[in-house]
């Protein structure tokens, strides 16, 4: 307790020393920016988020140019000025047809593709991008402070653990000395006051193994628990072969989906779309994974760093990061160009949810029919760093589940006269997926 | 007791200095035990440091890893798409509209795929003409996935790149232009009217020299030539039997390949009993067809007979009289002429006999009579073949005035009758190249094989019959090197287009006439509103207008003609088989297992011989005692042409003096050993004629045959099949001719469905599904696409001639055909009900011994059986572990990884519908068919099971087809619409005999044809209430 408070202490002074050093460092920036474009950096920010980042980022090319100093660029190195980029940021493609020269330019080096064009946008809001691009606020550089300062406190803590239990075992050796020394010490005494120590042993009789091997009774009441210990250890272990209830193979790329399902709530169905038609989830294919991952390039954590335990398995932001890397290989994209170089190689992803071919099993029919939550079978995914088989997937935890279910029947013209009829038939409401037949062989075995 | 006395074994033992009886008594053995036989060599034996108790250890530990190993499950890998298509979604099957078009079949057709593999045939009920895919077509999806495929281009044997090939024929194109020597392309019938326009360009840009000739490996010359002689287009005319009251056929296979097929949905359509009415059909023929196997009436008649039966039917109708012929032959064109007579307009007459005069008298019998089912005006396309000009290549090839030779889906190595003379002029070609899709016969002479795209690969399009266009589109993505001749085409015109774009482009300029290309593509098929009216109109005009005396003369030289034919010997009349057609597929297992609708008998071709002829000739068919069937073998000499040791089997109905052989087997070059099977007919194809004189010569040996059917007749049991006659079907009541089996119960008779009747407590059905299959024998023509469709749907295994033979065979759906042992089934059931006593003609014992016998011209009966899904299935109360059990929608199921294997339930099934896997079929060297290699398995179906040995099954009811249904009507929120549901063998009915559903939907057409008087249950009286139900034959024996 004391220690962590400690480590408490020490960061906020850090980091508050941190954060005087960059207000005052961001306070100078924010005055030069102010006084260089008129915009207001952190209102640009919001509008350069919103509007512009999913083509453009600061400090590298995406599907558009890097934006950093692109106003003082542009009129250094071509003499345009900020009226040519009013112009070109509310209609680009205006520009592109009058046959601007560097409007053209641009337009042929990055692939034709044309910008958006945002005439909504006010000479103000652009002057305030301008501002942003100028000199983004340096929010980063915290992040980075304290991710320091929490590194440095968990490894401080780690030490101090170590400490803590060096001292116990210390302790205990101690007592383990000190206790034989007080057994060497009696016995001293005992020799030399010539009381007999062995003979008491001797008059104790039978020892207890012997007198349990006498008692026939005994001997059977165990014999038989025994047996029966075995038996229903044995049959508990023959039960699970084949069961791979924690199956959490190692996949050829570190997919998490706890930052994905989790962190960033991404609907399962998002990328696991065919699981809505199809008896198969699908495996979501590359393409999918480059809607997002074509603009995000690098992992940056939440704000306050990997956690301890994170850092501990080695996830740190570079780690993620170089995931994407692998991401961007196996789907062939080149980041540097943004292009695809049509040089892919598919991932070969281990599977974790094995069903037997003989029993057949539809997605579609339990999450886009019954409604099921994805979570009831495969538990909760978005927590899984790593993810792993959550259910038994066993013929008896599949019958469990249509007996106790009530079927979702409401709204669907297809059961409306069955479920009447059924329901006088069983004089209940609700039916279960037995009682619609969910058990019979054929339903899952053909 | 001890007793002295001695006993002896031998006489040698008595001899005490007898060494080998020393040696006996030491030795249990005479001579030593060969151990290093069976366990290797000796030395090596002894050399080897391992001995007794290592060799126990190393047993130890390799049992003990293998059960560690086992409890470990295998690391399953999924790859998902880099980029996945937009309208693949993994699980759900996609379909697409094409078109066949081999030059011997041609079909609309759709193609399931799923995840982008063809996976499935279905019909394209969009199409007016040729929607319905036969058992060859349903089996040809199996053909893409051919481990005998070409996979690229080749020179004499060597693998070389295309750009090699275009090059050697560029030039030598180049070099011919001009010169007098000929280019010649020889090639299938396309019907297409884009490849006719891409000839059309190839011979203007190579000149006149261009010589394209069209070659069908079964000729239709004569028709074609008769039809070009009267309507000056080399075409066939087209038949709607639908509308037709009366068919009278001589000779012509029309429910098979005659005149390229697809006359069966019209058929069966006019066959179903409507408002007391349906067409009647007369055939006279000499073998056994399936067209004959449905006629109401059939004459056996040698060739020769038929024309001047024809001839005489001919005169009789324009109301002359011709001598000539035998008395029977009379009475059968009496017969004819007067129910033609009677039915007038709505009568036609077809013909399949190949001479160019009887062929010309149809269609004038049919102008005659304006039949309405005779369609002139818009004929079909179907076979264009030219067998002269194919005769006269051969010629000019030898003669060396040939400079280039291209070959495209023909195999004239195999299927001429000159074939040696064809390889000979072959030689002398200075280029040949044959687009194949096997290295067939032709290609291993051929200098170039241009691999070739199987047509699920492929662009096209075609025309079946004038003014109905239809497209090819591929399925699938080239899976090897390969091409279509018609992007090689373009490529040596020099045009920088795919055969894509080119058809794109002739469609829009001249075809579609405004209509919109992505819907032609999409429906397959596109018939252009304006030639609609157009043709309607014509034919209203031509029909008006009647200028008969000018062909008046033709004619009569032709009916002369005709009935002066005479025959020498005995007739041999070549025929096409349903499962086998010209050979083309001889590489699918499919095929090969499918059993012949006629003779039952699968992986062989044969003589077909009367049961008079066999008697004189001394041949035999016999059974032994595993089941087998054994027949003789028979010599045949055509024009000093021999076939030797072709077997034979007994065919009831087979007119006397002639016997059939059918083509497209005995093919050996680029095939697999086990698919090599039969003699090859062809080379007995003689001027193209499939009538040919031969001499018979009984050979040695016994030919062990794989027939499926073990016995040929019905035996008046007439609790299988029921059938009545149009009469009495429409003038009695239903329990007359389709009567309820009763059973006693307290010696009172009750029906047999009574409650009171019944073992079994009965289970409320009421709720939910409920599906019943009805099948209508009526309608049934016995075709077999169902049984393809089967296979391909539910992963039914081929298991090869060896297990046919022993009636391992693992069809789902088999379709059973019977024989009438008297000229009818009815005289059948009067026999047995009259039979007396245990001996003699009238006793039990010779009675049925002599209804096991077919009779000469028997009546036939097919009759599709599958599992039949009891509500008190026999099967389900014997099996020891539950693996098999009933579901509430009617089916019964059979879970396989349940199944121990016992055969109790196979034991216990009245409908013997069960098939037990005796091997594993799949991973198997032994059963090297497509399951045994990578590229087979493409065509499996992932959402049916693949069995493993030891376990049984059958027809599931297709519940994974039933399971969809439900799960897309849940998911898009409504109720099942009717003729939603299906199960394979129905989708695959063409003529309509099938009809599956949900008997609770009242609205349902299976509720009402389950109240038909028609419905009757297999083997009623047994109690077993199935699913399946069929309706009674009738057959219209009304004479006129």
């Amino acid at each position: 307790m004391k220690k962590v408070l400690y480590r408490h202490l020490f960061s906020k002074v850090l980091g508050f020393s941190l954060l005087l050093f960059s207000v005052s460092f961001y306070a100078q920036e924010e005055a030069s920016a102010d006084a260089a474009a008129g915009g207001d950096p952190v209102k640009g920010k919001q509008l350069f988020n919103q509007n512009c980042a999913a083509c453009h980022a600061l400090d590298r090319k995406m599907t558009g140019p890097a934006l950093a100093n692109v106003e003082s660029r542009l009129s250094e190195d071509e003499g345009l000025d900020k009226e040519w980029l009013y112009t070109w940021i509310k209609n680009s493609p205006g520009m592109i047809k009058a046959g601007d020269a560097y409007a053209n330019k641009i337009y042929a080096e990055y692939n034709q593709a044309a910008m958006t064009a945002f005439p909504t946008l006010s000479d103000q809001d652009i002057d305030d991008i301008l501002a942003y691009t100028a000199a983004p606020p340096p929010a980063p550089v915290v992040t980075a402070a304290t991710a320091t300062t929490d590194g440095t406190g968990a490894s401080e803590g780690g030490i101090s653990n170590e400490m803590i239990l060096g001292a116990l075992a210390l302790v205990f050796g101690l007592l383990v000395i000190m206790l034989i020394l007080v057994n060497n010490t009696l016995r001293r005494i005992a020799e030399a006051n010539g009381v007999d120590l062995e003979k008491d042993k001797a008059e104790k009789g039978l020892p207890i193994w012997k007198a349990f091997v006498k008692n026939q009774f005994l001997v059977l009441v165990s014999a038989i628990f025994l047996l029966l210990a075995s038996g229903y250890f044995a049959y508990g272990w023959m039960m699970q072969v084949g069961v791979d209830q924690g199956y959490a193979p190692v996949q050829p790329i570190h997919y998490s989906h706890k930052i994905h399902a989790g962190d960033n709530k991404i609907e399962c169905k998002y990328c696991h779309s065919s699981a809505r038609v199809s008896k198969t989830s699908g495996i979501p294919s590359l393409n999918v994974c480059m809607n997002c991952h074509k603009s995000i390039y690098e992992y940056k954590g939440n704000p306050e760093g990997p956690s301890a335990e994170d850092l501990a398995n080695g996830y740190t932001n570079e780690f993620y990061t170089s995931e994407i890397k692998k991401l961007y290989k196996a789907v062939g994209w080149d980041e540097e160009e943004q292009r695809y170089t049509g040089e892919s190689q598919p991932v070969q992803w281990v599977r974790v949810h094995n069903l037997p071919d003989f029993a057949y099993f539809n997605h579609s029919q339990h999450v886009s029919v019954a409604g099921i939550e994805c979570q009831t079978c495969h538990g909760p995914v978005e927590e899984m760093e790593v993810v792993e088989q959550f259910a038994p997937l066993t013929m008896g935890w599949c019958i469990n589940c249509h007996r106790e279910t009530n079927v979702k029947m409401e709204g669907n013209e297809y059961y409306a006269a069955i479920h009447a009829e059924l329901s006088k038939k069983y004089g209940v409401q609700e039916l279960t997926a037995a009682m619609m037949g969910g058990l019979e062989c054929g339903k899952c075995h053909y | 007791m001890a007793s002295n006395k001695k006993y002896w074994k031998s006489e040698a033992e008595l001899n005490p200095n007898d060494s080998i009886v020393e040696t006996l008594r030491q030795n249990e053995f005479m001579e030593q035990i060969p151990v290093d036989e069976f366990l290797g060599d000796k030395e090596n034996l002894s050399a080897t440091t391992t001995n007794r108790r290592d060799f126990l250890k190393y047993v130890g530990f390799s049992t003990a890893a293998a059960t560690v190993a086992a409890c470990e499950g295998p690391v399953h890998k999924s790859i998902p798409y880099v980029v996945q298509p937009d309208n693949i979604v993994p699980g759900v099957a996609n379909y697409y509209a094409t078109t066949i078009a081999d030059g011997f079949d041609f079909a609309s057709i759709l193609v399931k795929t799923r995840e982008g593999r063809p996976i499935k045939i279905e019909n394209n009920t969009d199409a007016k003409v040729n929607g319905s895919a036969n058992a060859r077509v349903q089996a040809s999806v199996l053909s893409l996935y051919d481990s005998k495929r070409v996979q690229g281009p080749s020179q004499g044997g060597n693998p070389i790149d295309w750009k090699i090939l275009d090059a050697n024929v560029k030039a030598k194109l180049g070099n011919l232009k001009g010169s007098n020597r000929q280019i010649v392309l020889l090639t299938q019938t396309y019907a297409s009217p884009s490849t006719d326009k891409l000839i059309a360009e190839f011979k203007a840009e190579y000149g006149d020299n261009v010589n394209h000739v069209v070659y069908d490996a079964i000729s239709e010359d004569a028709a074609l030539n008769a039809f070009e002689a009267a309507y000056s287009e080399r075409a066939l005319a087209d038949y709607n039997f639908e509308k037709a009251d009366l068919i009278v056929s001589f000779g012509a296979d029309f429910l098979g390949d005659w005149q390229g097929g697809g006359y069966d949905s019209g058929y069966a359509k006019g066959r179903v009993p409507n408002h007391g009415k349906m067409s009647k059909h007369v055939q006279l023929e000499a073998n056994m067809s399936l067209t004959g196997a449905n006629a109401d009436k059939r004459y056996p008649m040698t060739p020769t007979q038929q024309k001047i039966a024809l001839a005489k039917l001919y005169s009789k109708l324009n109301g002359s009289n011709l001598g000539g012929g035998t008395s029977d032959v009379d009475a059968a064109v009496e017969s004819v002429a007067a129910q033609i007579r009677k039915a007038g307009s709505k009568a036609v007459v077809v013909t399949g006999l190949n001479d160019i005069h009887a062929q010309t008298v149809v269609l004038a019998i049919n102008k005659l009579l304006a039949s309405e089912a005779f369609d002139a005006e818009s004929p079909k396309y179907v076979r264009q073949g030219d067998s002269a000009k194919v005769n006269k290549l051969v010629t000019d090839m030898n003669a060396g005035r040939v400079g280039i030779l291209i070959m495209d889906g023909v195999n004239p190595a195999y299927s001429l009758p000159n074939a040696s003379e064809f390889i000979e002029g072959l030689g002398k070609v200075d280029v040949s190249v044959s687009f194949s899709f096997n290295n067939d016969e032709t290609a291993q002479s051929s200098q170039f094989v241009a691999a070739a795209s199987h047509y699920l690969e492929s662009w096209g399009d075609a025309e079946f019959k004038k003014g109905q266009y239809s497209l090819t589109q591929p399925a699938i993505r080239e899976l090897f090197d390969t091409r279509q001749i018609q992007t090689a085409l373009l490529n040596w015109l020099g045009k920088d287009q795919s055969y894509y774009e080119y058809i794109k482009e002739n469609w829009n300029t001249s075809l579609l006439q405004g209509g919109d290309w992505n819907q032609a593509l999409q429906d397959g098929v596109f018939v252009p509103t304006a030639a609609e009216e157009e043709t309607a109109a014509e034919s209203v005009a031509e029909s008006t207008e009647g200028d008969e005396a000018e062909s008046i003369a033709p004619i009569s030289a032709a009916v002369n003609s005709l009935v002066n034919s005479t025959s020498s010997g005995t007739e041999l009349v070549l025929y096409s088989k349903v499962g086998m057609g010209d050979g083309k597929q001889a590489n699918n297992p499919w095929l090969q297992e499918f059993p012949d609708p006629i003779s039952r008998v699968s992986w062989d071709n044969y003589v077909t011989v009367s049961k008079a002829d066999a008697e004189n000739l001394e041949l035999e068919n016999y059974n032994v005692a595993d089941g087998g069937l054994n027949g003789s073998y028979i010599n045949l000499t055509v024009d000093g042409t021999v076939l030797n040791k072709v077997p034979v089997i007994i065919q009831p109905g087979q007119a006397p003096g002639t016997v059939g052989l059918s083509f497209g087997y005995g093919r050996e070059a680029g095939m697999k050993a086990e698919m090599a099977t039969g003699v090859n007919a062809f080379a007995l194809y003689k001027n193209f004629s499939d009538v040919q004189s031969v001499s018979l010569e009984k050979a040695s040996g016994d030919h062990e045959f794989a027939c499926v059917q073990l016995h040929k007749t019905l035996m008046g049991r007439g609790d299988i099949i029921k059938e009545t006659s149009l009469e009495i079907f429409n003038t009695k009541d239903h329990h007359e001719w389709n009567p309820m089996p009763h059973v006693s119960l307290n010696h009172q008779e009750i029906p047999v469905t009574s409650p009171d009747a019944d073992l079994w407590e009965e289970f409320d059905r009421s709720i939910g599904h409920h599906f019943n299959l009805s099948i209508d024998l009526n309608a049934c023509t016995g075709c077999g696409a169902c049984v393809i469709a089967c296979h391909a749907e539910n992963n039914v295994p081929v298991v090869g001639k060896e297990e046919i033979r022993k009636s391992r065979d693992m069809h789902w759906l088999r379709i059973d055909r019977y024989y009438s042992s008297e000229e009818t089934f009815e005289q059948d059931n009067e026999k047995k009900d009259g039979l007396e006593g245990l001996f003699g003609d009238q006793g039990t014992l010779g009675g049925l011994g002599q209804m096991e016998d077919a009779s000469a011209n028997p009546q036939v009966a097919f009759q599709p059986v599958m599992c039949q899904h009891c509500n008190h299935a026999p099967c389900e109360t014997v099996c020891p572990v539950a693996a098999t059990s009933h579901g509430r929608q009617g089916q019964n199921q059979m879970a396989y990884n349940r199944c121990v294997g016992t055969r109790y339930c196979a034991n216990n099934c009245p409908y013997k519908v069960r098939r037990f896997n005796w091997f594993l079929y799949y991973d198997n060297d032994e059963f090297d068919f497509n399951m045994n290699n990578d590229l087979g398995k493409m065509v499996i179906n992932p959402d049916v099971n693949v069995r493993s040995r030891g376990v049984m099954e059958k027809c599931s009811m297709c519940i994974q087809m039933t399971q969809k249904t439900i799960l897309d009507a849940k998911r898009d929120g409504r109720e099942v619409k009717d003729g939603e549901f299906q199960t394979a063998c129905s989708a695959a009915c063409s003529s309509g005999a099938m009809v599956f559903g949900d008997i609770n939907d009242e609205h349902s057409k299976i509720a009402e044809l389950k109240e038909d008087d028609r419905m009757y249950h297999l083997l009623e009286h047994v109690g077993t209430k199935p699913n399946v139900f069929y309706h009674v034959k009738v057959r219209n024996t009304n004479e006129a």
